[in-house]
């Protein structure tokens, strides 16, 4: 659409540009100004210049949570996008199938995060949990509360289960917006299934692909209260994710200034990732 | 091949119902059988655990604290995203791309990063505590996001239309409330979704931001299960309750989800 230049649209932006100024710039501030503070308490602080932000990356915890995180992060996408499409794909196209799949499919992305760690807490326990029960039943040797290797399994399962749904709407959109004729031409062709698949259907999503690997991305990368809930990091430091971490060292041993440094350093890599991945997309949509 | 194609979101379906059942049947039994046998449904049906919760107020004050501040939050994040996203989908304006892109930059905050400043800021100006503070707190990300699908929406509009309407005499306000808003009405609807959405399953803010008056039922589930045992008949039925809303929500934006997400925006 072609934009007509009026500065005067300003003023329907005020509203929005103050709401979020409010929110987002005066605590920004305070935590760039711990970042490069040593507090004693009672409002004393004295400048450390950048000293916070050498011990934070150079700090082996910090080291071993981001790799914790870009870990979980990859394996959740990695399952998520192609079990999301292949979901989409096999989903009915039309019929009283289709609110059924869109109502049920759409409840765990609104479950409230701690019950969904509670949930799934409950769920994988094994005395009690229908999951841990089960897989106990059949010979595993399965304690998410024990074994770092099934708390990983479980935060794993849990997030596939909360949040494909997601990828599963989005391609579903996406698939829905292909015109008929693409497919009439593509019989004509005599395409295969796959062929279909890789030149119409994968490039007409390309687009909300894009968008459902950057919410992704953000989202698990901030990912919070449900391992919180669910193994409360452990056992050990084995899920305790960078937001965990964080948390830890502001809240509970209140070293705010490492913790400021390191919070910026965090929002640094969201956005660095975010802002690549919003290039790519207007690209392309200036291309289409 | 085709035959069997309807297995697969079944079994997903299936995978998604399993931890909901196993929280709703825990939830109708009493906390010794939950502690000493295992079994797939009630043996001794109970209903006491949701009567606790009805009859005790600090529990459903969560609740009605929990839908008080997501109702504000959508309120606000809608009103003020309209304006804004109007004004992208229609005008350029000096730093027009780059304050959208701030806007979106907020959405990518970690919530942790922002928890502490927020309590302090929200204690200097005597807001702790309020539902208003987390209503204001939770703008950070469902203004972004609302201007982001309100603007998609919009542009999905032809210009013509507000042309016209100019031609014929109408004033911008007659315009904005008595065409534009109807005609992008289904958008309004699945911003407001999101928007509650978003703010009905954050926890860590709202839990930072209030101590008593304000509190939401996630953060009393929590309180209550370190403080008294674990009660876990308990907790899962307050569980069981939080999917309500948001299952009351979906039924009612169910014909627009797709067609929401189809404009190419969350």
């Amino acid at each position: 659409m072609n934009k007509t230049i009026n500065q005067k649209a300003w003023f329907f932006v005020v509203p929005v540009f103050v709401l979020v100024a409010f929110n987002a710039a005066i605590p920004l501030m305070t935590v760039v100004n711990y970042s490069f503070q040593e507090t004693f308490g009672n409002n004393v602080f004295a400048w450390e210049g950048t000293r916070w932000f050498k011990q934070i990356l150079l700090s082996e915890r910090f080291h071993d949570a981001l790799g914790r995180q870009i870990a979980f992060t990859f394996i959740i996408l990695l399952i998520q996008i192609p079990l999301g499409i292949g979901i989409a794909l096999t989903m009915p196209k039309k019929g009283w199938g289709v609110p059924v799949c869109l109502i049920l499919m759409s409840m765990p992305l609104l479950i409230p995060w701690n019950v969904v760690g509670a949930m799934w807490n409950i769920f994988a326990l094994p005395d009690i949990g229908f999951l841990g029960y089960s897989l106990n039943a059949i010979g595993f040797d399965f304690n998410f509360t024990q074994q770092p290797g099934d708390a990983w399994f479980t935060t794993i399962l849990m997030d596939v289960w909360h949040w494909t749904s997601l990828v599963v709407l989005l391609s579903y959109a996406g698939l829905n917006s292909i015109q008929p004729a693409y497919y009439q031409a593509a019989e004509i062709d005599g395409a295969s299934r796959w062929a279909t698949f890789r030149y119409i259907e994968l490039p007409k999503m390309k687009k909300v692909l894009t968008l459902a690997i950057l919410l992704r991305f953000m989202d698990s990368f901030m990912i919070y209260t449900e391992p919180f809930v669910l193994t409360g990091g452990g056992p050990g430091n084995a899920t305790a994710f960078l937001s965990i971490d964080l948390v830890k060292m502001a809240l509970g041993q209140f070293d705010l200034g490492p913790a400021a440094a390191m919070s910026l350093i965090y929002f640094f890599i969201v956005l660095l990732v975010c802002w690549v991945f919003y290039s790519l997309m207007m690209k392309n949509e200036v291309k289409s | 091949m085709k035959k069997y194609k309807w297995l697969v979101p079944t079994l997903y379906i299936i995978f998604l119902m399993l931890p909901i059942y196993w929280l709703i049947n825990m939830s109708f039994k009493t906390t010794t059988e939950i502690i000493n046998t295992y079994s797939l449904w009630p043996r001794e049906f109970t209903t006491e655990n949701y009567v606790k919760i009805f009859t005790d107020s600090t529990w459903y004050m969560g609740y009605v604290n929990s839908i008080t501040y997501t109702v504000f939050n959508t309120v606000i994040s809608v009103a003020a995203a309209l304006p804004a996203a109007y004004a992208f989908s229609r005008y350029k304006f000096l730093g027009d791309k780059h304050l959208f892109f701030w806007l979106l930059t907020n959405r990518m905050a970690p919530p942790a990063v922002f928890a502490l400043p927020f309590f302090q800021f929200y204690s200097s100006v005597n807001l702790f505590d309020t539902h208003i503070a987390v209503a204001l707190s939770h703008c950070l990300f469902n203004i972004p996001l609302a201007v982001w699908i309100l603007e998609g929406f919009m542009s999905a509009v032809p210009k013509e239309l507000d042309e016209t309407a100019y031609v014929d005499g109408y004033s911008f306000n007659r315009f904005f409330f008595k065409i534009f808003i109807p005609t992008i009405a289904a958008g309004i609807g699945i911003t407001m979704f999101f928007c509650f959405m978003f703010s009905w399953v954050e926890l860590l803010l709202a839990k930072t931001l209030t101590a008593t008056e304000a509190k939401p039922i996630a953060a009393t589930m929590t309180r209550t299960a370190s403080t008294s045992g674990y009660e876990l008949g308990l907790l899962a039925a307050a569980g069981s309750l939080t999917i309500i809303p948001g299952a009351i929500v979906i039924y009612f934006v169910r014909n627009y989800i797709a067609k929401g997400f189809a404009m190419g925006r969350v």
